[in-house]
């Protein structure tokens, strides 16, 4: 038996004998789900390997280590609010903790307007169950060739439930802030639900971070449901040491002039794959997708993104930049997809690469699948270096040619940075790209981690 | 300021292999405006481009000094530092990087060549707000990206915005007046005779009169195949206009 | 616009849809070793070719049809096919000599096979079925050192040569199709141009498929000495027939130093009719190789025909400073599939490659751009451009665009662009008001689309192509 194969037969053997403890405290609506998504995962042949989704990312490395899952909620003996600080000063949200891809027991309940609710996923389950009926697991199964979302549905206890009523504003970002703590190498499984009604809008930010040095591999899925003419702005930064691994996958579905816009910001992390499905259900839709990666070392992000327009009339844009350093490797698929029906559509993608060392890698698969055609759609890629010309204007300003470089480093990441709408954390990503780019930055934020080469 | 403030010397320079300035001599005296002019294809660019440093332009013969310096031995970023600056033909867009961030760099990095703190940034902000006014240029330019998205008389306005901010002693202003309309280039000349002083010198480099009519040369030169073939007072730019390059292009002729 | 392109655009149909009626010989249905055998001792060849043939074989075994490709592959039946079909004619090809019903199908293709009534500086290897009928000019281009002949016969004659190349560009283990070619490969072309010699004339293939249940499995193989130049043409046609015909060939090309090589491609395979039915698979594989410093190669094809189309021409830029371009314009109609594109690998220092393709997807067809540009970890200053440009005529087709971009060296400047769009009502509009109705409208508009890859082809070609993309695209716009 290959890694992958026993990789793929402990999946079974754990699906099977953990059973009882992966159904104890879920509801039916979850449980129910459970085992078609594990016959999925073993239909699709386990692990992704050589697929299409997959053609550039080796998983069995980051699958291939001696992980527990804990199929259950184990209090944390500090109180993590102590324990992590967010270091974005000036940040006002309402910050909601998950250890271990488990709703901590220990937040603090935000003050919000009544009707809005805020839990662990668990808890929606029980306590609106035609709500959780309604949109659990009804967006994950759009990514129907990718047997790790299927695994996630098959092993998922917990995470965070949203629900913002019709017509309701969250004034404040809601701040999701996943944190991995353990004394073994553990991988986990986190599930969040994030409903809109109609006209309702929210701010979520998210942000992943490690407190201790374990192995972790977290394989996460977040659906996000906007009613019509719902808003949300997203935006993730990640930012783990380089033993964690996370796959994360996003399933956006929009209705009727509903807008969703996300800022993806993969400051570190060992192995970072990030999926995003956004489905333009109907008329009037937009959505923006911005993603901004900087691996250097052995890193490894791999960004791969769906968009599909279904319905006429609508827009997406999605524009992705990186910069690689040292043996970094990162790749990029966007796909463009135009339905038969949907004309008028309007769609942009780009992608953008700097490539600093002999070693760093880049694969980069733009890609449009149009089927009508009443349609705008174009996509660009580049790989290179910075621009000569610009270089050259900068010099002839006085700037010389190392600071003249990282300007335009910085500048290139600015153009994508520049979409995250909350200041004081657009200002600190910046900061902290300008700092790693100068090689000033041994450590993310006040992480405590050592990342050796 | 005694002596010459920049001295050319039988400049040949070419590009890709092809010789474009063929024998170049010009000196410029500080407190001095010269014009270059001459038809497409004369060599002007060239030599903004070889005085400015850009490296696909290789000299092959010849020296150019600057205030005392031999300039062939410096790289772009310390000819600016050493005051020369050029208003480009084609500004370059550059996103993510806001124009009052690259100039803080710019002014920053000159200083330090002549071993001068950091501007205080107070001041810094201050006397931007004073050049702004002075070359007559949009707040708002100043937090967007460098020339991304803007008019092409935006980009001039621009250009003219950093002289004023750089101070430079010599300023070379490469087809400045291309693609402006009236009003804008009334701007962009009203800026630059602002900034003359006694001891700074402006080159023009233009094709047409329309910029000369606001910004007067005191010298006035026809840059022709790759060498200057006529210098003379200001009263050349009516005559060019008039008669056209030809009969320029027939007495070289005639002199061969 | 020519008013003759005009009368060809409304008049005509699938034009080379015609059958010769000529004795054919054929080999029994299906495959296995002793139909390669019998293949091989029909060709008269070396063992070490029944060798590679044997061992391609048992490699097909092994392999699966790839199903990578935006492609709908109905299933094939391998034993359902004819591997060896030949037009019976004498022993000896000389002009005169060659069979009078062959003549006259080579003249209504346009392909005149007479010395005198030839296209000027054109020479021509014409192939039907398995066999090689003709080659033209043969002794001039002899009198310069070039050898222009069917492959058959270079394995007679050069065998020297055949074996030093054959299957070095494209190895039979490549892919599921170059496997089959190398197992049943009938006929096809060789060229081989000396060491500075500049090919007095354009050497050209033609294929024509014309029995029935045949599969054709050509190979052509063409060896640029250094500093040497040749500009090589492939045209195809087949007859009109409601089952599908397979058709897999095999190009390889290898560039020494300084040496270049221009490979059109007309491909004009029967496309099945309006519903769909009948047509030629055509799953090719095209490689070249740019061996030494500064060797070019350039493609340019205009795809109009076959039902499925699966080709890649793709060039390995090893040699220091070596070039390849990549031009490209792909028509699909009516119920075509098209997955089509290039591959430019880089692994010399300063190499440059540039693509440029066209799709255009009418009536209820797939059109798909495929390409791979890859800069290997120790290959510097490698430059690529790519411009991927779709035009949909209707709501009933689709056109695809992927792109693969693999770099692995930072000095690599690597650009990709691609658009999407209809011929706008305002285009149109414009030239109705101009007169021109919009039919020609379309047709003007197509022209200006293609012009970039059309200016590429050699220009007797060129005017050739240019009336096939309206007669492809004939009807799809109403």
């Amino acid at each position: 038996m290959n890694g992958l194969e026993k990789i793929n037969a402990d999946f079974a053997t754990l699906f099977k004998d953990g059973r009882e403890q992966l159904e104890a405290g879920c509801s039916a609506v979850m449980n129910g789900c459970r085992e078609e998504a594990f016959e999925k995962f073993v239909q699709l042949g386990g692990i992704p390997q050589k697929t299409e989704a997959y053609s550039y990312a080796d998983l069995v490395p980051v699958f291939d280590k001696d992980y527990r899952v804990v199929l259950k909620y184990i209090p944390q003996n500090v109180d993590m609010n102590e324990v992590f600080r967010c270091s974005v000063t000036n940040l006002v949200t309402h910050p909601i903790l998950t250890v271990n891809g488990r709703w901590f027991d220990g937040n603090v309940e935000p003050e919000l307007p009544e009707e809005v609710v805020i839990c662990s996923l668990q808890e929606a389950g029980m306590r609106y169950p035609d709500l959780f009926l309604r949109h659990y697991n009804r967006y994950a199964p759009k990514a129907d060739q990718d047997g790790l979302v299927a695994l996630n549905t098959a092993f998922a206890q917990d995470g965070v439930f949203v629900y913002v009523p019709d017509e309701v504003v969250l004034e404040r970002p809601l701040q999701i802030i996943n944190l991995l703590r353990a004394n073994a190498d553990l991988m986990g499984f986190q599930r969040n639900l994030i409903v809109l009604g109609k006209h309702a809008q929210a701010t979520v930010l998210v942000c992943d971070h490690t407190l201790s040095s374990q192995h972790f591999l977290m394989n996460n899925v977040t659906e996000i449901y906007l009613d019509s003419g719902a808003r949300v702005d997203y935006c993730q930064v990640q930012n783990q040491y380089a033993g964690a691994a996370q796959i994360n996958s996003l399933f956006v579905s929009e209705q009727r002039n509903s807008a969703f816009e996300s800022n993806i910001v993969s400051l570190y992390g060992g192995f970072i794959r990030n999926n995003m499905y956004v489905s333009l259900n109907e008329e009037g839709g937009s959505c923006d997708l911005y993603g901004m990666y900087i691996p250097d070392k052995k890193q490894v992000v791999d960004n791969y993104s769906y968009i599909d327009h279904i319905a006429p009339n609508c827009t997406s844009n999605e524009h992705f930049k990186g910069v690689m350093d040292d043996s970094s490797l990162a790749n990029f698929c966007g796909c463009i997809r135009v339905r038969p029906n949907a004309g008028k559509t309007v769609a942009y993608q780009a992608n953008n690469n700097l490539l600093l060392s002999d070693t760093a890698r880049i694969n980069t698969k733009p890609q449009l699948v149009i089927d009508a055609d009443d349609v705008k759609c174009s996509h660009g890629a580049t790989v290179g270096q910075l621009d000569e010309e610009a270089m050259f204007y900068l010099r002839s300003r006085g700037i010389g040619r190392e600071e003249a470089k990282m300007m335009m480093m910085f500048g290139f990441a600015h153009d994508i940075i520049r979409h995250v709408r909350l200041e004081p954390l657009r200002e600190k990503i910046d900061d902290l790209i300008d700092k790693r780019l100068r090689g000033e930055l041994s450590r993310c934020f006040h992480c405590t981690l050592p990342c050796r080469k | 300021m005694e002596g010459k403030l920049l001295r050319i010397r039988n400049l040949h320079a070419s590009v890709e292999g092809k010789e474009i300035l063929k024998g170049v001599n010009l000196e410029i005296n500080a407190g001095e405006v010269h014009a270059i002019m001459g038809p497409n294809g004369a060599g002007k660019s060239t030599l903004s481009s070889v005085l400015t440093g850009r490296e696909k332009f290789v000299v092959t013969e010849g020296e150019i000094e600057f205030n005392g310096k031999n300039l062939l031995d410096l790289p772009p970023e310390d000819r600016a530092r050493e005051g020369i600056f050029m208003s480009f033909q084609y500004p370059v867009e550059i996103p993510g990087i806001s124009t009052v961030n690259f100039l803080k760099t710019a002014v920053n990095e000159i200083r330090k060549y002549h071993g001068l703190p950091p501007y205080p940034a107070g001041d810094f902000l201050k006397m931007i707000r004073q050049k702004m006014e002075l070359t007559g240029i949009d707040n708002k330019l100043l937090n967007r990206s460098l020339n991304e998205g803007f008019s092409g008389g935006e980009k001039k306005k621009n250009e003219i915005f950093q002289m004023a901010v750089l101070e430079p002693k010599l300023a070379i202003l490469d087809e400045t007046d291309s693609g402006l309309d009236i009003d804008a280039l009334r701007t962009v000349a009203g800026g630059v005779n602002k900034l003359k002083r006694p001891d700074n010198a402006t080159i023009v480099i233009t094709h047409y009169q329309r910029l000369l009519d606001y910004i007067v040369p005191d010298v006035v030169h026809v840059l022709y195949d790759g060498r200057i073939v006529k210098t003379a007072g200001k009263e050349l730019v009516a005559e060019l206009e008039k008669k056209g390059y030809d009969w320029i292009k027939e007495e070289v002729k005639r002199e061969l | 616009m020519n008013d003759n392109i005009i009368e060809e655009v409304t008049g005509s149909e699938y034009k080379y849809g015609f059958v010769t009626n000529v004795e054919t010989e054929t080999i029994a249905k299906g495959l296995n070793e002793e139909v390669i055998r019998a293949i091989s001792a029909k060709k008269e060849e070396p063992e070490w070719l029944l060798e590679f043939r044997l061992q391609a074989y048992r490699k097909w075994l092994t392999m699966k049809m790839p199903r990578w490709a935006q492609l709908t592959i109905p299933e094939i039946d391998y034993q359902d096919i004819v591997y060896y079909a030949a037009p019976k004619q004498k022993e000896n090809k000389d002009w005169e000599e060659v069979d009078p019903e062959l003549k006259a199908t080579f003249d209504k293709l346009g392909i005149p096979l007479s010395e005198q009534m030839a296209l000027s500086g054109v020479a021509v290897d014409a192939v039907m079925d398995s066999v090689s009928v003709k080659t033209t000019f043969k002794d001039t281009l002899a009198e310069r050192g070039v050898i222009f002949c069917s492959f058959s016969e270079a394995v007679k004659n050069h065998p020297d040569l055949v074996r030093k190349y054959l299957g070095s560009v494209v190895p039979y283990t490549d892919n599921y199709f170059a496997a089959l070619n190398s197992a049943v490969f009938s006929d096809g072309s060789f060229v081989y141009i000396p060491k500075g010699v500049r090919c007095p004339m354009e050497l050209s293939t033609y294929f024509r498929i014309n029995a029935q249940n045949t599969g054709q499995f050509e190979r052509t193989l063409i060896v640029a000495d250094e500093e040497a130049y040749v500009s090589y043409l492939e045209g195809c046609t087949a007859p009109m027939r409601d089952e599908n015909q397979l058709h897999a060939a095999i190009v390889e090309i290898v560039i020494e130093k300084n040496a270049e090589v221009k490979y059109s491609t007309v491909q004009n395979w029967y496309p099945g009719d309006k519903d769909g039915k009948g047509g030629i698979y055509n799953f090719v594989t095209k490689r070249g190789i740019c061996r030494g410093e500064n060797a070019r190669l350039i493609w340019a094809q205009v795809e109009t025909g076959s039902a499925i189309t699966w080709k890649y021409p793709s060039t390995i830029l090893k040699g220091d400073g070596s070039v390849s371009e990549f031009y490209s314009v792909a028509v699909t109609n009516n119920y075509q599939q098209a997955d089509t594109g290039t591959k430019m690998i880089h692994i010399g220092n300063n190499t440059r490659s540039r693509i440029v393709s066209k799709g255009i997807s009418a009536g209820y067809s797939s059109n798909s751009y495929r390409g791979k540009v890859k800069v290997v970890k120790g290959c510097q200053n490698a430059r690529n451009y790519s411009q991927c440009d779709s035009l949909l005529l209707g709501d009933k087709c689709g056109a695809h665009t992927f792109p693969y971009l693999e770099i692995e060296n930072p000095t690599a400047q690597v650009e990709h662009e691609a658009t999407t769009s209809r011929i706008g009502e305002d285009q149109i509009f414009y030239c109705n008001q101009r007169g021109i109705s919009a039919e020609d409208a379309v047709g003007l508009i197509i022209k200006g689309y293609a012009g970039d890859v059309l200016n590429k082809m050699p220009m007797e070609f060129a005017v050739e192509a240019q009336k096939l993309l309206q007669i492809s695209l004939e009807g799809s716009v109403g």
